[in-house]
Order: C-alpha cells, then structure tokens, then sequence
C-alpha cells in the first residue's frame, strides 16, 4: 500500500511540473504582448519606457531563466504580481477562489446525492417510471447549455416567480461576516449569524442548481451504467442463491463493484465544478475564480493566468492522486497487479 | 455410488413435474423448458446433460427461482419438502435458497465478488438465514474451508479472491454451497472451467461430500465422462425436454434414445484406439426453441427415424429404471453399431520430400512484466523455456497441458505473431526465429491460424465474403473481383457452407459455422501448415466432431500439417499423430499418439491421462487413478530442477538438483524424467 501511495505520489509531481513546463511555454508564446496592453498607445510609443517596463517585469530575460524564477517562486508560494491589481497574485486569488470553492462543493454535493440514488434506482428498476425519470434528468443535464440554463432558472424564479434572491453571495443590504475560511455558510454558523446565514444559502440556490446540472447528468448516467453492468455479474447471481435480501445484494454486492466508474467520474466532475464555473458566476455575478479568470485573461494579465491555470492543475493532478488511492481502498486488485 | 439395489426408497426431496419456463420475447416465447418432470432422492447423485442450448441450465435456475427476466415458470410444478418452488413469494424463496437448496455455478473466476474478503462472502451466506452468529459462522467458514481441502483456511478467509486460482475459487464456492448443510446442492458445470487434473480433483471432493453429509447432488454437465464419474442417475435433455432417464451404467453404454447415442459416439474417447479419425456425427443443429417441430424433437437429425416418429413421443419405461422418449426404442428396436462417415475421395497428395516442416530448438519466450512502482526487481514470466519441437510434412503434432503451461505461446512463437527470446525456428528450411515481419510476409501464405473463440477471432463487420477474400487481396493471389469471388465460394464449399453465406455477417451463423468460416480464412492463402489453437474447445460435443472431421478430411484433401493444441486429451488422442506434453515451459513428453497414451513415461504425463474421465461408469471403476497433488506453481518462479517435482508422486533429491534432459525411451518416444517409466 505504501509502495502504491508513494509511486503515485511521485508520479503526481512530475505531472505537476509538466503541467507548469507546458503553462509557462504557452504563456509565452501565445499572441498578445502584455507591454501594449499594459502602456497604452502613447508609452508603448517610447522605446524607452518600453524597455524599462521590459526589464522591471523580467521580460527581457531568456526563457528558460523566467522559468526558473516562475518555479522558484511557485515553491515559495509566490506567483508574482498581478499586472491589473497590482497585488500578490495569490492573494488575488485567496479572495475570490472561497466563493467558488463554496458554490462548487455545494454543487458537486447536490448531484451526488441526486445522482448516486437515482442512478442506482434506474438500474435496479431498469426500463419503470424511475428509470425513464432518470434518462430523462441525465439528458437535460448534459445537453442543456449551462448559460442557458442560468439564464432561464434566473428568469423565472427570480424574475417571474420573485420566490429566489438575484445574483450575487449576498443581498447588498446584508454585511459579510470577517472571513475566517472565506466560506459563508461555514463563517456565518461559526459566528452565530444566523440572519445571514439564510441570506447565502438562498443566494446558493440558483447557481448550484445550475452548475450541479451537467455533472448530475453524468453521475446519474455513469452510476446506471455501472450497476447495470455490476448487477449482470455472476457474483451477483451467486449472491442471490445464497438467499441474501434484494437490498443487500444491491448494496452489499453490485453496488461496491460499481463505483470504481463512479469515483473517477465525480473525482474529475468536482475538479471541473472548480475550474470551470465561469459561465455560471458570470451570469450569476459570483465573486469566483471563474470571473477573475475571466477579467485577467481579458487583460492579458500573465501572472494571474499562469497562476490560476497553475492552481487548476494541481486541483485536478491531487483528484487524480486522490481517485487513485481511492481506487486501491475500493478495489484489492489494483494493489496487486 | 449406489448400485440400483440400495437406491434411496425414501420419497423424493424434490419432483419437478411438467416444468415449462419460457422466455417471452417480444418476438414470441422460447420454449427452453418445456415440459420436463424428473425426481430426486434424499442423497442421490443425479446427473443432467445435453449441448448448450438443451434447457439444462435454465431448469437449474428454475428450481432455485434465479430467472431474469423475460424468463418464466408458465406451467408446472417443483414439488421441495412440500412446498411448490414454482409458486413461493419472493421472501419464501429467498429462505430456501442458499439454506434447503445450494447452487454453484460454472466460472469460479466470476462467481466471486472481486472487492469483498472470502470471509465476508461465506459468512453472509450463513448468516443471511439466521443459523449462525457472524462469530460463529466465520469459525465454520475456516472449518469449511479446510474440509474442502483448501490450504491454510485461517488465512484464505482474509484474502481476496483474485489471490487464487480457478480451482481454489471453486472449492471456496463449494464451501458456501455446503456452508448450511442444504438438503440438495445444484452445480452447474462445475468443472468446465478447469484444468482436467483440477477437475478431478473437485470432482472427488463432490463425491466425498455426497457420501459424507448425505447431501443430494443434481450435477448439470455437457461432458459424459464428468457424469459417469460421480452420478448414479442421469437425465439427457434435448430441446427443452428430458429425451432419456437411466443409471450411467445402462444409459452410457447401451443408450435407449438416437440423440444420447449420438452424444456417445460423437465424442472421442480417452481409452480407444480410434482406426478411423472420423467421429459419427449427426447432421444439422437443435431445432429452434421458438417453434419446436412437431412429433419427434429430435426427428429431424435421428438416423433412425421411422414414420411413426411424426406423432411427438412420451417418456416411457423402457427396462429397469429407466425411460426414454423414443417410439423406435420404446417398440423394442435396437440402435445399431454407427456406420463411419465415408471418407472423401482422396485427391492424390503432392508427393512431399519427407522430412521436418517446422524444425524449433531451444525456444524461448520470457515476457517481462511491467513492476508497479519504481522498485524491486522486473517478474520474467518464461512462459516457453528451452523447447524443442519438430514437425513432419502431413503429420498432425498435438500440444496438451494444463492452462499456463505454455502451449498457446509456443503456437504464436512458431507462426511469429511472437517475437522468440531465444531459439531457432526453421520452416522449411528458413530460419524465421529472428527474422523480420517483413521477411516473414511471404512466409505468412503457407502458415494460417486458426483460434479458439469464434466469436471473437471474425470481425463483427465484415460480412463473410469480404473476410475470406482479403488474405486472397493481402497476397496478391486472385486477379480482380470475379476471381476473388470465385475463390470464396470454392471456400465455402470446401468448408460445407452454402455458397450465399458470403453475403451474411459473422453473427447470422452458429458457433460451428464460425469455426468453419475461420477455417475456411486459414485456408484461402493455399497453406501447408495450420496451427489449431483449441479449435474445438468452444464447441458442443456434435458440433466439435463435425469439426475434428471436416479438419481430418481436410488435411487428407490437401496435405495440411497441422499443429493441434487442445486441452481435451480425448481430443488430442485422436486426432493426433505424435503428441508433445508441456508443463511449465518445458517439454515433458514427446510420443506418438498411441504409446504415450498407452505406456506413459513421465509421471505428469501418467497423472494428466489418468485425470481424464471415460464415459464409462464401468470402465470408470476399473482405472487407477492418480490424484494429481496440488495446483500448477506461478511459472514466475518456477521449481528448480524439474518444473514438475512439487506434485510429482516418484520425486527425490535428484529431481531439485538436476534439470531432466528429454531422453529417448526408443520408438520415438522421450521424456523428459531422471526416472522415466518408473511410476
């Protein structure tokens, strides 16, 4: 096990430096001089000033050097300075990626616990009323376009019907609690507010709705899928001549046999939730890493780009690592091969 | 085994009476089952058999109520210690399943849960009914183990099942089979999936867990020889229906009904010596269970059927305790000796220079597997270690041994679809051990495969005609379209299918068709040498003897010479001229077909033959049996010395130290045995 666990921890990190080698290369390559956009016309004019901003940035450094510096300061935390706020990128971050992680983990935990139910439901009632719910709720939730889907639950629940809070955490009449981890459900309970505790729960409604969508769609299809196939083995069979209830071969049998799909499925969906909110915040107004990737790559500002494309790798290389352990607790076989 | 005069008086556990279980499609109901009443006797061992298809298998689960849909009970009754199965509610059912009556099934490998400890799965199985405090019940589970002769029980209840192999799982299912002392256990090809030593050995420990706990046995099988080993009665079915009921001693060697003289005669025996390699085959498949045929099921295939045999026949009596559903029989007629299928007129055979073909010395083949992690040494498998092996122009070689021994290896090494580690492979006087695929491609016209699986070996998309001509493409053979389909019909000729079947797709045929079509493939490049790796492995015993025939008549038609790998003795006994036994890598025993199975020198060979059973209750008695010890070590870390040692009955110190050389006994026959004979 232990063997297991550190190969695959080592295998993470050379993935993680892979990932920034090929982030820092696109980076500077990709068109769009961030001098022209930073200067304006008239500065950018001077070559002078041009070579100073040059120079003060490190841009005029070779490529593997600013790698090196991009490396370094990744080990000590430090993804530089953001050329729009001029603040540490990473405490940029620090403020915006709570939101996100609160509406995608509320999002993630929403179509898991739909989707795990329903999907196994289906399966066990293959082709009854709950199993053509299920196809039915799988299909919206994938094809249904999520700014769409933003567009018409806002449309009618707080435009037409008026019964859900409009966009944003919070309603501007309510004042934020002093972040302790950033997350409002969590800071609000901790201090006992519990008036503002309501306020963003409601305001969560909507957008983890919306978000939760594509990924409930999958989940449900994926967990249908592999009990189907699941409940077809013959173990499965076997556990029924035993005379075992209908409940614990399900539970017992199919259903720990089954999730191996599962767990890789909803490991890379909540990697995604996090990364790729965009559409979701922007529409909703959410103060989430998804806008502020959005606003800084419309500034073309590399430090915040490099650092959130960063972040984002790692997110998804530390669920794969966690995927993969989980694998190796669900399944025997996959330690000894 | 009870002779008929100490059989059971007591009633029956258990009467099925007028069974139907249908499968209701949309496209109307398969009459699986139709009709099929038997009884069974509190310890009473009762055998079923029929070809796939026959409805054994789906009268085992409807005793135990294990139907999916769109399967039913329709009609009838299963009469179990005064309850009727066929009609119990779902809760009822589930308490006489896994406690009154225990099934296990076919494939150990599958019918264990991967991600759950063996621990868990036995002990549920008793704790489920309530008979057993989990405590308790994993005690009994150690005790059960043990009982079923699996090796250090303490430690297999905390392992997984992937730790063991085919025959460890199986015991572990007999375990939970007998695991609530069931008063009728039900296993369904139990032995199908092993290896012929590891069959025998599971097949005792049935047989000695009938006598020991009384437990009545219903053994459902395709193999005649399984069933004349442990049944005192036996059921053949046919299309859905119970053809004949009798002891094995009657049934199997005077046999009152067409289709089980058929069965007896199609497959080939271990212990005859066979003049003619053609088997008695019947023409044509099981009629379709959507509509079965008026009168006489079976009537359509019978070579004795008369016209009485339009009105559909009853099970009747027919002599002591036993029955048939035949009018030809029940009218006092007799089944006569079979008239042998003629052979094709022999085209004259090109007059070949005798000598060897394949010529292959010292192969090896060592696959390194991949090492999870960073550490610790590469596992070599050696999978082919140090073999020699010739073969002459128009003789057939057999391979036989147990699965891992090699022998699907060394056919893609001699036809390199492997890359050799080591060796030389001369075909017809070209080294081809070394050289390159494209040296090789010229070579590829006169060497053809053909595989076990013919599901698997045609691709599902090509329609037949197109599979067949696109060697004819590859090599350049056919000049343009009109040829190629010319030459595809000649195939299918060649092959006994109808020239239209160029049109269809692989699924439209049945599993012998299959196996004709790819052997049709392997012959449209014109070779001289087919390697066969269990070509009839996959096949019901009929089907298997059209094959084996059509193979034999094919090598007489056009000089083949073939390398037959089979894992059935019976098969390789009599198709074969010379046979190379493998264990491990390495040759153990190379003869002709006749003295090896007649004077084996090297004790696995001895095992391996005895291991085998004859459809014969009678003859059955009469042979010595060697229990074979143990299971085959991982070839990742094999015995030094002889690979065979570990389960060897005559080994000694000079088996560890030395590697026994292959010696020449005389006759042409070698061993591969510091003591050759000697056992």
């Amino acid at each position: 096990m232990l063997r297991y666990v550190v190969s695959r921890l080592g295998l993470s990190v050379v993935m993680v430096l892979l990932a920034t080698l090929v982030i820092f290369l696109i980076a500077n390559t990709v068109p769009g001089d961030p001098v022209l956009m930073q200067l304006g016309d008239l500065a950018a004019s001077n070559p002078a000033t041009v070579a100073e901003f040059r120079h003060h940035w490190g841009l005029d450094l070779p490529l593997w050097h600013r790698y090196w510096i991009f490396l370094d300061g990744m080990l000590h935390g430090d993804f530089g300075e953001s050329l729009v706020s001029r603040r540490p990128v990473l405490r940029d971050i620090a403020d915006y990626a709570p939101a996100t992680v609160e509406l995608a983990s509320i999002a993630f935990v929403l179509s898991l616990a739909v989707g795990l139910p329903l999907g196994i439901l289906a399966a066990v009632r293959r082709d009854s009323w709950i199993d053509h719910l299920a196809r039915a709720v799988s299909l919206i939730g994938v094809s249904a376009p999520t700014f769409w889907l933003a567009f018409v639950v806002l449309a009618i629940f707080y435009g037409w019907l008026d019964i859900a809070p409009g966009p944003g955490r919070l309603d501007p009449v309510s004042f934020p609690p002093t972040p302790i981890t950033g997350l409002l459900l969590i800071d609000t309970a901790w201090l006992g507010d519990w008036d503002t505790f309501r306020d963003a729960a409601a305001h969560l409604v909507l957008p983890s709705i919306v978000l939760a969508g594509s990924t409930l769609g999958l989940i449900t299809r994926t967990t249908r899928a592999a009990m189907l196939e699941a409940l077809s083995q013959d173990y499965v069979r076997v556990a029924r001549a035993k005379g075992l209830r209908g409940r614990a071969v399900v539970t017992g049998h199919a259903l720990p046999n089954a999730m191996l799909p599962v767990v890789t499925l909803g490991g890379l969906a909540y990697a995604n939730l996090l990364a790729g909110a965009v559409m979701t915040e922007t529409v909703f107004s959410w103060p989430g890493l998804g806008r502020y990737t959005f606003t800084s790559a419309v500034a073309v500002d590399f430090p915040a780009i490099m650092a959130i494309t960063t972040i984002v790798a790692i997110v998804f290389v530390a669920v794969n690592f966690l995927v993969d352990l989980s694998y190796a607790l669900l399944d025997p076989r996959v330690l000894k091969r | 085994m009870p002779a008929p005069a100490d059989r059971p008086p007591a009633a029956p556990i258990l009467s099925v009476r007028d069974l139907r279980t249908w499968f209701l499609t949309d496209a109307g109901p398969v009459r699986a089952v139709d009709g099929v009443s038997f009884d069974v006797h509190p310890g009473e061992t009762l055998g079923i058999v029929g070809e796939s298809g026959s409805g054994k298998s789906v009268c085992a689960k409807s005793i135990m109520r294990l139907l999916d849909a769109p399967a039913r009970i329709v009609g009838g009754a299963i009469h179990f210690r005064g309850r009727d199965l066929a009609r119990l509610d779902e809760e009822a059912i589930r308490a006489v399943r896994g406690r009154e009556i225990a099934m296990v099934f076919q494939d150990p490998m599958t019918s264990l849960n991967p991600v759950l400890r063996i621990a868990r799965q036995l002990v549920e199985a008793m704790t489920a009914h309530g008979r057993f405090t989990p405590a308790a019940a994993r005690t009994r589970a150690i005790d059960l183990l043990r009982r079923m002769g699996v090796a250090a029980p303490e430690r297999a209840v905390g392992s997984y099942p992937h730790q063991y192999s085919g025959g460890m799982r199986q015991r572990v299912m007999l375990a939970m089979g007998f695991s609530n002392e069931p008063a009728l256990l039900i296993a369904d090809e139990p032995t199908t999936a092993l290896d012929v030593t590891i069959q025998a050995q599971i097949l005792d420990l049935l047989r000695g867990l009938n006598r020991d706990m009384g437990t009545a046995v219903i053994l459902i099988s395709h193999d005649l020889g399984v069933i004349a080993n442990v049944c005192s009665r036996v059921l053949v079915m046919y299309a859905g229906e119970v053809v004949e009921e009798g002891a094995p001693e009657d049934l199997l060697t005077d046999p009152r009904h067409p289709y089980t003289w058929a069965l007896l005669h199609a497959a080939p025996r271990i212990d005859a010596e066979a003049e003619d390699r053609r088997l008695v085959t019947i023409e044509g498949q099981p009629p379709d269970p959507r509509t079965w045929p008026e009168g006489c099921r079976f009537r359509a295939r019978c070579p004795f059927a008369v016209d009485k045999c339009a009105e559909h026949p009853q099970l009747l009596p027919a002599g002591e305790g036993r029955a048939t559903r035949c009018w030809v029989t029940q009218a006092g007629g007799a089944l006569h000796t079979p008239a042998r299928p003629a052979p094709l007129p022999a085209v004259p055979r090109p007059e070949a220079a005798p000598g060897p073909l394949l010529q292959v010395t010292g192969l090896q083949k060592h696959f390194v597997l991949p090492n999870d992690g960073y550490f610790g040494q590469p596992r070599v498998l050696r999978a082919v270690d140090d073999v020699d092996l010739t073969v002459s122009r128009g003789e057939t070689v057999g391979l036989v041994g147990e699965s891992g021994c090699g022998k699907s290896t060394l056919a893609r090494l001699v036809t390199r679809l492997h890359q050799p580690t080591a060796g030389r492979i001369v075909f017809d006087g070209t080294d081809i051990g070394s050289a390159t695929q494209a040296q090789i491609r010229p070579l590829r016209r006169r060497m053809q495969m053909i595989f076990q699986d013919p599901y698997a070996s045609l691709n599902p998309r090509d329609r037949v005609g197109e599979i067949l001509a696109g060697p004819l493409r590859l090599h350049g053979i056919v000049d343009g379209e009109a040829a190629a389909r010319q030459r595809v019909a000649e195939l299918l000729d060649l092959v006994g299918l109808p020239v239209q079947s160029a049109r269809r797709f692989p699924h439209e045929f049945s599993g012998g068709q299959r196996q004709r079509i790819s052997i049709a493939r392997a012959l449209s490049v014109g070779p001289d040498f087919v390697v066969a790796d269990e070509p009839v492995s996959a096949l019901d015993v009929n089907i298997q003897a059209q094959i084996i025939n059509l193979m034999v008549d094919l090598q007489e038609r056009l000089g083949l010479t073939y390398l037959f790998i089979a894992h059935d003795l019976a098969v390789v006994r009599h198709v074969c001229d010379r046979i190379v036994v493998l264990y491990l890598g390495r040759v153990m025993e190379v003869g002709r077909a006749a003295d090896l199975f007649a004077r084996p020198q090297h004790p696995y060979t001895r095992t391996l033959i005895s291991a085998a059973p004859v459809p014969d209750p009678r003859i059955e008695r009469t042979r010595r049996h060697v229990p074979m010890l143990g299971e085959p070590p991982s070839p990742l870390n094999p015995p030094s010395g002889c690979r065979f040692r570990t389960r060897c009955p005559i080994a000694e110190a000079r088996c560890a130290a030395e590697v026994p050389p292959l010696q020449d006994i005389g006759g042409g026959q070698f061993a591969a045995c510091h003591f050759p004979g000697k056992f």
